[in-house]
């Protein structure tokens, strides 16, 4: 299969220590040459949707903070479509967002809206779910994982939490709910290491 | 093609570099030591952020000039960087997002985590962003970084380098690299671009020297192509167009 395609993919290398200079600089003090960080504001006033807070921190394999990281969320709207989908999605959400690790709480935020159940195939849904991909220092190629909601009866029917056997791991791509506020910690290595997936 | 029907080419894990590499020593406690999950792209992979070029500015992709004050210049070899943002298939990508980022001339970054001694330059910040045209086709004005020391080892020297970060149409294509310099003796010795254990692939990453396109008397052209996954010419299986 691979012998089929004429290029290969270029080689990931890490994105470092000092990743926020080219992907967020207004919140490394560089400011004025961009109008805005993009996907630092994934909402607006008239975006539709339930307004949800996901929270989390990032854990190495010793348990620390990793306080240098970046997330990239993608996601689809409120009713389940992608902004480069196969049907017109709310104009008021792209459903990307982009956010730094506080470096002094260790706590990374993105304030957005629940998606919808996202079509599979003909006849079957995923649950509601966010994309997350994961870049810094010390992370070679970026990590790609799923946020899924406890409150989604859909999970048990999720064609890609099914794939996960053991229920301990499944777990890892659950957020915990306190009202509209979701809290989803990811950790790198160890006993809780998050499922990470091969997209 | 932005079909988000089509899924991607399945990744080739042996031209990525591993989670763990114990000679790039922070890889230790922040890899991953359970196998990927594989899973079949679903809508959720196969698309992606759009962006349009109004979300760019004019000097975005200038760095000699993006944060220079009125007159002023970044300090240092002038270069262009030009070249094509490609998929697997060959294929130009259109309205791909570039963002970059560097040290300056000195090998300095303008973080607060950088305690080299080497200088801030006042007119250098070290990031520029464009899109690529209808072909793939970018270009990015800057001046050439130094290389500096990192605390990887007691005397590891990183070789001079511009880091990318790149948007296809899909979130699967989502790629962060760097991006060294032609002829650079630092490339071979350093632990990060040995990440990638296949010599073939580390040349990816390397900008050739393009005489040809360099401005005389004006600026060097460095040449880098960058190459994101391609798409299945086959749609997904059991799909329904018409939902």
């Amino acid at each position: 299969m691979a012998g089929d395609r004429p290029l290969k993919e270029s080689p990931s290398q890490t994105a470092g220590p000092y990743l926020h200079i080219g992907l967020m600089p207004e919140i490394c003090g560089i400011d004025g040459i961009y109008r805005a960080d993009p996907g630092a504001v994934m909402v607006n006033d008239d975006t539709l949707g339930e307004r949800i807070t996901v929270q989390g921190r990032i854990f190495d394999g010793n348990g620390d903070d990793v306080k240098d990281a970046v997330i990239e969320a993608w996601q689809a709207d409120h009713a389940g479509r992608y902004q480069s989908g196969s049907e017109p999605s709310d104009p008021n959400f792209v459903g990307w967002g982009r956010q730094a690790v506080d470096p002094e709480s260790g706590f990374i935020t993105f304030q957005t809206i629940k998606p919808g159940r996202v079509r599979f195939d003909a006849t079957r849904f995923q649950a509601p779910h966010i994309s997350l991909f994961i870049i810094a220092r010390g992370i070679n190629i970026g990590l790609n994982t799923r946020l899924y909601f406890p409150e989604s009866e859909e999970n048990a029917t999720d064609p890609v939490l099914a794939l996960i056997d053991d229920a301990k791991r499944r777990d890892t791509l659950i957020a915990q709910k306190d009202g509209d506020l979701y809290t989803f910690n990811i950790h790198l290595q160890g006993e809780h290491e998050t499922v990470f997936f091969d997209i | 093609m932005s079909d988000p029907f089509h899924p991607l080419n399945r990744r080739d894990w042996t031209w990525q570099p591993a989670a763990l590499t114990p000679d790039y020593k922070t890889t230790g406690l922040r890899s991953p030591q359970r196998p990927l999950v594989f899973f079949e792209n679903t809508m959720s992979e196969t698309t992606g952020p759009v962006f349009g070029h109004d979300l760019i500015s004019d000097l975005d992709n200038n760095l000699v000039l993006n944060f220079a004050s009125a007159g002023g210049e970044a300090l240092g070899p002038r270069i262009a960087l030009r070249g094509r943002v490609l998929d697997e298939n060959g294929r130009g990508v259109p309205n791909a997002l570039i963002e970059i980022w560097q040290a300056n001339a000195a090998g300095r970054y303008r973080h607060k985590n950088d305690g080299y001694r080497a200088p801030l330059d006042p007119n250098f910040a070290g990031c520029g962003r464009t899109i690529t045209d209808d072909s793939g086709h970018y270009v990015f004005h800057t001046v050439r970084p130094a290389p500096y020391p990192w605390p990887n080892g007691p005397n590891t020297w990183r070789p001079a380098h511009i880091h990318f970060s790149v948007f296809g149409h899909a979130f699967a294509q989502r790629l962060v690299t760097q991006m060294y310099f032609e002829g650079d003796p630092l490339i071979a010795l350093c632990p990060i671009v040995n990440a990638v254990s296949d010599p073939g692939a580390v040349d990816h990453l390397v900008a050739k020297l393009d005489l040809e396109a360099s401005t005389p008397m004006d600026a060097m052209a460095y040449h880098f192509d960058i190459v994101l996954r391609g798409r299945h010419a086959t749609p997904f299986e059991n799909h329904s167009r018409g939902v």
